[in-house]
């Protein structure tokens, strides 16, 4: 896994060099340009507190509450029954939720059914093929202050589970249990 | 809908800590969570100052337009409503090319500039267009062509091979992302159908 390792090292890199060569090739005044665009960030960083602060407060209530806990207690049979394991299933609800949460998540299935065992590549293959909807939407919509958001989070719901499945089968498929 | 969710999660949440004792834990959290997406959000002013900073110059320079035009064939048929050559474009394919591998910090700045651009082409109101709807959709799933992430959680714990995920990952998300731009068509078909906007 040299080459992915090496990739990923030199990728930012790489594209900050492009971007900079290519925007003195174009003449553009790189760094005035540079300190205009990034004064924006600042102002969008700032009108994203109270989305998240909203959003994360009561994802951890229902968090801490024991209600979360609950819920996949009465999740569980069900994946059970399509032959999902029951460790998963608190990585599956929480992807959709919580981004640091999940990440906690996989990392200790990982750590306690091992790397290569069945639960840790399907943990792996979830945490990678999907992103955290409601922070998205959160972050997202915050940042430029949309407030209604129509379909958007009935859409990314729909295709975090749809996402579950898919992992579930082609792990299934290409490493057997 | 949305408040419907968020007040459900904290109601459910305190009646469920009431009955099952858990209010010292839940007091906790409230006040914890919320220092947290406080520090989250500062947190992200360097990333965010860096990565639209440098996006500008890309803009300016028109780099922006050409990878826009790149990805024209498939970005136009996801997206009907922008006009071609629009530097929303530019910014919703740059976003999706970062996600695909694994850079999430340049990702959001460059999924925030394109909502804004959505937002400015929906009239600034403050519903979300179409577009938006579909953008998330993609987002949420995305196309990931290297989990740099979870390569590394392997590693650290002996994986004999870390990157062997990559291909059930490069699989799931592409089958997951053209799935979600189709349950996106299919509530899209269903507002219009009902004669409702858009």
């Amino acid at each position: 896994m040299a080459i992915v390792q090496l990739l990923s090292t030199w990728l930012i890199p790489a594209l900050i060099a492009f971007i900079l060569l290519y925007g003195t090739a174009k003449k553009v005044p790189t760094y005035e340009t540079f300190v205009e665009g990034g004064k924006e960030g600042i102002e969008i960083a700032f009108s994203l507190i109270p989305y998240l602060v909203g959003m994360l407060v009561s994802v951890a209530i229902f968090r801490a509450s024991g209600a979360l806990d609950a819920l996949m207690a009465a999740i569980e049979p069900f994946a059970e029954a399509v032959g999902m394991p029951a460790e998963i299933v608190p990585l599956a609800a929480l992807r959709t939720i919580s981004g640091t949460a999940a990440l906690g998540m996989t990392t200790d299935l990982i750590a306690t059914y091992g790397p290569d065992s069945f639960i840790g590549r399907l943990a792996a293959t979830i945490q990678g093929s999907t992103e955290t909807t409601l922070y998205v939407l959160t972050v997202y919509f915050g940042a430029v202050g949309v407030k209604k958001m129509g379909d958007a989070l009935k859409v990314g719901v729909l295709a975090d589970i749809l996402s579950l499945i898919v992992s579930f089968f082609i792990v299934l498929l290409v490493f057997g249990r | 809908m949305v408040n419907l969710i968020w007040v459900m999660m904290a109601v459910v949440g305190i009646v469920f800590a009431a009955i099952n004792g858990t209010m010292e834990e839940v007091n906790k959290a409230v006040f914890e969570s919320a220092k947290e997406a406080v520090t989250i959000s500062i947190g992200m002013i360097s990333v965010l100052v860096f990565w639209l900073g440098l996006m500008a110059i890309a803009e300016r320079a028109g780099l922006l337009h050409k990878v826009a035009r790149l990805f024209m064939p498939i970005v136009r048929r996801l997206f009907p409503e922008v006009p071609p050559g629009h530097p929303a474009l530019g910014y919703i394919v740059s976003n999706m090319v970062a996600n695909m591998f694994g850079l999430g910090n340049a990702a959001t700045p460059m999924g925030i500039k394109a909502m804004e651009q959505l937002k400015q082409l929906n009239g600034g109101r403050d519903e979300a267009s179409r577009s938006m709807v579909t953008f998330l959709a993609i987002n949420t799933s995305s196309i990931t062509l290297i989990p740099a992430t979870v390569i590394s959680i392997r590693m650290t714990y002996g994986s004999a091979a870390p990157g062997e995920i990559i291909g059930t990952t490069v699989v799931a998300s592409t089958i997951s992302t053209i799935g979600a731009v189709l349950i996106d068509r299919y509530y899209y078909w269903k507002r219009t159908r009902k004669g409702g906007k858009r």
